[in-house]
């Protein structure tokens, strides 16, 4: 086993910038630091790059089966010979692959940046927040320790809150980032309360002892957690599905999806990075991390499956009804998602029946790339029509080529990709945005180099990367597994995806009601689909009809009169025994003279008489 | 030559005692008051010296204390009168009842 150690300069440049950037880029690199921060990061890049070659080439594999290596691990809190709190980096398939696609995909957002947000007045700043969003993101890929992943879990929601409310004078983007943060807070509860169930019953923290303990059947560990219950469900249920719901926080599952759209409030970029590379798969690698231990309790993965699932259908109903580019793209990232949840769902640990993990992680893989390319487009073409509203985009073709292209490669990657082919949300914007009839004169020119230069890469990995033969590198049990490409299988969804563009063509090609009338067919249905299925009325309700009145008033009663009382009473006690006895302070030093010789009298009388 | 028995040394002393603690709350005069202190000082002085000679007059404790009590008793002389020097410039006088100002 060779030396991995360098890998952890990978999270720590970052940082360093964002340490950088945070405490003197406005003033010393007001214009320097988006290079700054983008050849930080691009040397992060470069070495994620040199260690995945390193892994999947050279020395990853023992025995045909690629080895978790815990390249260091430095206990840093320790509670019990066995539970700690350990800082470390680990290699394994999925944290090196995530590496790579973290890391390039930030590339991307990061030079595209460079034009995007040119000339804004915080560009330091904005910079310096997603070099901590990246830093925060890569200690998640290779922590080894599940409380590790927690802490960095929370700096991935905390930068997060700052990159969603950068523009923080617009009240809407205060509120989505705001509603980001107390939504994946809330999950982040469960998660938390997952971890302890965990730590107790599997006796450490550490993500391999506790995969290790777990998995036999026969171990003490499993038999405890197992036959303990609550509510008619095991320890191991409950603490798996309570991770799960923090992961579905971050991941926006239903119902904890209401802040992704929202999110869109942020910089395109940010959206880029949030939706494709970041935040949103954070749930995904979660899973996918504590796989062995979700695939020892089917009750758990039956949760994830159909959480996935609906989560899957439903945003991409509400997708077809949106009419702001960002919004949709947003709706489609949480249907990929559901379906990288899905198909862990129904996969197996180990061998064949670990096709559903492989195809999730290569379908996470692919997704990072093409949505990054879908959301970077939708900026550049944002940043040129000055509208979010995908009616007022049309005839871009002629004015964007590269935009055009990129686009269309991205669309026709996320709609055609076996098993799981997209959903015709992505048609819908494909056709709308770009052949939609009606054409503004608009004299703006396509961008900068630095702006187009992200969109042709990662055209290229949108096409290129579903060649790369994912199964002889990411399995379940590191062992490569044969796949076939099934091709009476594929058939059906990739018909589907034709059907769906051609109907979607035929729709928004030129000036016609079809759509209006297809609104009319489904009446109500598009209505509530429109109106995101009203689930965000439903936690209004939820929260402002029956928490507030019911739980939050009677506790800030009994915190204003109760525990405010008490504290009042102490002080209002105390200022009365000082009014009182103040005037023993006449400022005569002649009195205090006596008062100290008449204590000395008590004392002698108190010691020399009664005391004895 | 007659020993002079404890007793009466003890007598002297704490006659100078209460002396200097009824100077120091008659005298309305910062000075007086200071020269108060320094009788009660000296009157435990008498008492270190007589006890040394009169209980263990081989040693030399009593004699070391007093001593160092003097040189205490100097210092605090010079601190008390600087501190009445700047009492007097910034208030004319060195009557205590006129700096009653620190009171609640």
């Amino acid at each position: 086993m060779s030396n991995y150690l360098y890998i952890l300069w990978i999270p720590l440049l970052p940082l360093a910038t964002f340490v950088v950037l945070g405490l003197f880029g406005r003033k010393y690199f007001a214009k320097s630091a988006g290079i700054i921060s983008t050849a930080s990061l691009l040397t992060s890049t470069i070495l994620s790059f040199v260690a995945a070659k390193q892994y999947f080439f050279v020395d990853g594999k023992v025995n045909g089966i690629y080895q978790k290596i815990i390249a260091l691990k430095y206990t840093w809190l320790q509670f019990s010979p066995n539970v700690s709190i350990d800082m470390g980096v680990i290699v394994d398939p999925i944290s090196v692959m995530m590496l790579i696609v973290v890391t390039s995909v930030s590339l991307m957002v990061h030079v595209f940046s460079l034009g995007y947000m040119k000339g804004e007045e915080r560009f330091a700043t904005y910079y310096a927040f997603l070099s901590l969003f990246t830093f925060s993101m890569l200690g998640l890929i290779l922590s080894v320790n599940i409380f590790q992943v927690y802490m960095f879990w929370e700096l991935v929601g905390v930068s997060s809150f700052l990159l969603i409310g950068y523009y923080f004078n617009k009240p809407s983007a205060v509120a989505a980032s705001k509603k980001a943060f107390i939504v994946t807070r809330f999950a982040d509860l469960g998660f938390l309360i997952g971890i302890m169930i965990m730590g107790f019953y599997g006796g450490t923290l550490d993500i391999g002892l506790l995969i290790e303990k777990l998995t036999s059947a026969q171990s003490p560990e499993f038999l405890s957690i197992t036959s303990a219950s609550f509510l008619g469900a095991s320890m191991l249920t409950w603490g798996l599905t309570l991770i799960f719901m923090g992961g579905a926080g971050k991941s926006a599952m239903f119902p904890l999806h209401i802040w992704l759209p929202d999110a869109m409030e942020g910089p395109t970029p940010v959206s880029a990075l949030i939706h494709a590379a970041t935040m949103v798969v954070a749930g995904v690698y979660l899973v996918a991390r504590l796989f062995p231990i979700f695939s020892m309790d089917e009750a758990a993965l039956t949760i994830v499956t159909y959480v996935g699932a609906f989560s899957a259908l439903l945003a991409a109903i509400i997708a077809c009804t949106q009419t702001d580019i960002k919004r949709v793209l947003a709706y489609s990232t949480m249907s990929q998602i559901g379906y990288m949840m899905f198909a862990l769902g129904i996969s197996k640990n180990g061998g064949e029946a670990g096709l559903g993990y492989m195809a999730s992680m290569f379908h996470l893989f692919t997704h990072a790339f093409f949505k990054s390319l879908l959301f970077l487009g939708a900026g550049a073409v944002i940043h040129m029509v000055h509208s979010n509203e995908m009616k007022d985009m049309g005839g871009l073709r002629k004015l964007m080529p590269i935009t055009h292209v990129a686009f269309l490669i991205a669309c026709l990657a996320i709609a055609g990709i076996p098993p799981f082919a997209g959903f015709f949300s992505k048609e819908e914007i494909l056709t709308a945005a770009f052949d939609h009839a009606h054409n503004d004169a608009l004299d703006h020119g396509e961008g900068t180099w630095t702006m187009k230069l992200p969109l042709i890469i990662l055209a290229a990995c949108a096409v290129g990367v579903g060649f790369i033969p994912f199964s002889q590198f990411i399995t379940s049990d590191g062992a490569a597994l044969e796949t076939h490409i099934d091709m009476i299988f594929s058939i059906a969804p990739v018909s589907l995806s034709i059907i769906a563009i051609l109907l979607s063509a035929s729709f928004y090609k030129n000036q016609n009601t079809k759509s209006d009338k297809a609104v009319a067919l489904f009446g109500g249905f598009y209505r509530a689909a429109y109106k995101k299925f009203y689930v965000d009325e439903l936690y209004l309700f939820i929260t402002k009809k029956i928490v507030f009145p019911l739980i939050g008033q009677p506790i800030a009663w009994a915190d204003r009169n109760i525990v405010d009382g008490f504290v009042m009473l102490i002080a209002n006690t105390t200022a009365k025994i000082s009014t009182a006895i103040k005037g023993l302070q006449s400022g005569k030093v002649q009195n205090y003279a006596l008062y100290f010789f008449g204590g000395v009298i008590a004392l002698s009388v108190l010691f020399i008489y009664i005391w004895k | 030559m007659n020993e002079i028995p404890l007793t009466h040394i003890l007598f002297l002393s704490t006659a100078l005692f209460f002396i200097g603690m009824y100077g120091l709350f008659t005298r309305r005069n910062l000075i007086t008051m200071l020269m108060s202190i320094e009788l009660m000082l000296n009157s435990v002085n008498i008492n270190f010296v007589a006890f040394n000679k009169y209980l263990f007059p081989d040693q030399l404790d009593g004699l070391f204390f007093s001593l160092f009590i003097i040189t205490i008793a100097a210092a605090e002389a010079a601190v008390a009168i600087a501190i009445i020097i700047n009492l007097y410039r910034s208030h004319q006088s060195i009557d205590v009842d006129d700096a009653t100002e620190m009171k609640f």
